[in-house]
């Protein structure tokens, strides 16, 4: 039982390390994107270009704050 | 699907990624024998908005560590420099991610081909010829990644991580959005567009990340 458990634990640790990784908000950016243009999309608008900005927005944020906690940490 | 195994191998090792592939093409063979002309009925935008999604979720995350890593140690060792990377993967068991990536990309994008060439040839009727095609179609760009691996493998790590996340990006894009059933402009030929868009940001982020690193270095 035991090593089903720890088997479990790993093959969820896997998912959440490929799927969330180090910052959750990039993530959750992606899901968002995905359904706010599953919507768009089902209402008629032209909507390919949601997720590649979306990504882009979200990677910069992500580095703005990853540069900010290296420099709080380095002063 | 070469350069996603070929990155990806480089990157994370060679024994899990091909052992990915090779479950990969495993899959597809079982899926092909299994089904015959019947495969043109597997719910391709599924599996497409499923692994798109995936890859891109994983991709991202790739592309953001790339760029932080090529920004804190430039393009060194592309020119032929030789410089100390630690490996992504050390561990001695199987890498499950590089497994995922490689077993993920083989499946979808054989799949994708599979399809097509089981369309054609029951249209043709010539379904053996078809499919003698296809595989010589897959034969030949397994070649080319046999002899794009020792090329690739003398690019440093942290440029490769970046290059394998613009490319998981661009195309878990391109496939999640497919599956939603997103009609990109010029079809597929909105990949090379994406991989355009994906890469110059990276490379603007390098720039702002380099110039707020040397500035931070200047003031200590």
């Amino acid at each position: 039982m035991e090593r089903i458990w720890s088997w479990l634990y790993a093959f969820g640790r896997f998912w959440y390390g490929f799927i969330i990784g180090d910052d959750w908000t990039l993530a959750a950016t992606v899901a968002v994107g995905l359904v706010l243009t599953a919507v768009l999309n089902a209402r008629g608008f032209v909507a390919w270009w949601m997720v590649p900005v979306l990504v882009i927005v979200a990677v910069g944020v992500s580095l703005r704050r990853a540069s900010h906690a290296h420099s709080r940490v380095a002063a | 699907m070469v350069i996603i195994v070929v990155g990806v191998g480089a990157t994370r090792g060679w024994r899990s990624t091909i052992v990915g592939s090779a479950g990969g093409f495993a899959v597809l063979a079982v899926l092909v024998v299994g089904l015959g002309a019947a495969l043109v009925a597997i719910p391709i935008g599924i599996l497409r908005l499923v692994i798109g999604t995936l890859l891109l979720a994983f991709g991202i995350q790739w592309y953001r560590k790339g760029v932080m890593r090529v920004a804190a140690r430039g393009f060194a060792g592309v020119a032929g420099i030789p410089v100390t990377e630690e490996a992504e993967w050390a561990g001695a068991g199987m890498d499950w991610t590089a497994f995922a990536l490689a077993f993920k990309g083989v499946l979808l994008e054989g799949l994708e081909i599979a399809i097509i060439v089981v369309s054609f040839g029951v249209a043709a009727k010539e379904l053996g010829l078809a499919a003698v095609g296809g595989i010589s179609a897959l034969v030949l760009i397994g070649g080319i990644g046999l002899a794009l691996r020792g090329p690739v493998t003398r690019i440093p790590r942290s440029v490769l991580q970046l290059i394998v996340g613009v490319m998981l990006t661009t195309f878990g894009s391109f496939w999640a959005l497919e599956g939603l059933g997103v009609n990109w402009p010029a079809g597929d030929g909105a990949i090379p567009g994406l991989l355009v868009w994906y890469l110059g940001t990276a490379l603007l982020y390098i720039t702002l990340e380099r110039r707020r690193l040397l500035g931070f270095q200047a003031r200590a």
